[in-house]
């Protein structure tokens, strides 16, 4: 899988693109850290609209993410999932650690 | 006519081939027309008993994971085996959340999900080593 950040008006923007699973996770962990480091912005939300298969390996990953931004005092927020991922999200009970953003609240 | 097919892989428990795994048993699947959300169902489901497989199973090399399946009408039964360590307390092992490994970021999701996107689920001592995850799921439930 891929990962493309931008930072607009102090808002991480992830881009999750492709499969997350467990053959994807451990880089996709990595790559995520090492972009957190570096913490010029006051929130993080994924976009997950080219993310078209993620398992309870993802939930994870998200979790792991989430209690390392919430040390830095920075929200994560979920945009965008496909209805696959949405299922997993909803089911992992993750959007209430990590709330969805509807499409008004989209940047 | 009662439509049945059968098919079995075997290949090595390596992440890599995870996403081969959920692919080939929903290819395998198309003639039955499921829909979208079912065909998602079941790649979850098999995506999440290969990774049990992966993780739990082999953890001194990467040995074998048997994934068949097969059709019977309308009807989805797919088992997926290891020859692994095997689990030791297979109802806890199924309550959601519980892991042996959380320090890995596990979420413990991953027999409740299967359980969720499919009709039934066995979880079985197989012999004389490892796991068997048998699941299955009708094709066309909602009435279509």
């Amino acid at each position: 899988m891929q990962i493309e950040t931008i930072v607009k008006r102090n808002v991480l923007i992830v881009y999750l693109i492709g499969e997350l699973d467990e053959y994807s996770a451990e880089q996709a962990r990595r790559k995520l850290d090492k972009r957190f480091e570096d913490a010029n912005f006051e929130c993080v939300i994924f976009d997950m609209s080219k993310l078209t298969f993620m398992d309870s390996t993802g939930i994870g990953l998200l979790i792991g993410r989430y209690k390392k931004l919430y040390k830095k005092n920075i929200r994560a927020y979920i945009q965008n999932p496909c209805l696959q991922v949405e299922k997993i999200l909803r089911m992992s009970g993750l959007y209430e650690i990590m709330p969805r953003l509807s499409n008004s609240e989209v940047i | 006519m009662n439509f049945k097919n059968e098919m079995i892989l075997k290949f090595k428990a390596k992440s890599v081939n995870e996403s081969f795994a959920r692919s080939a048993v929903a290819a395998f699947l198309l003639p039955l027309d499921p829909t979208l959300e079912e065909l998602n169902d079941i790649k979850t489901a098999v995506s999440e008993a290969v990774t049990n497989c992966i993780v739990h199973a082999y953890e001194k090399g990467e040995e074998d994971i048997e994934l068949a399946c097969s059709i019977d009408g309308d009807t989805v039964h797919i088992t997926v085996s290891d020859t692994g360590v095997g689990i030791s307390d297979i109802e806890k092992a199924r309550q959601p959340f519980f892991t042996t490994k959380p320090e890995d970021e596990r979420s413990g999701m991953g027999f409740t999900l299967m359980e969720t996107f499919m009709d039934n689920l066995e979880v079985l001592p197989n012999q004389p080593l490892g796991v068997i995850v048998k699941m299955s799921k009708k094709i066309g439930n909602k009435g279509g």
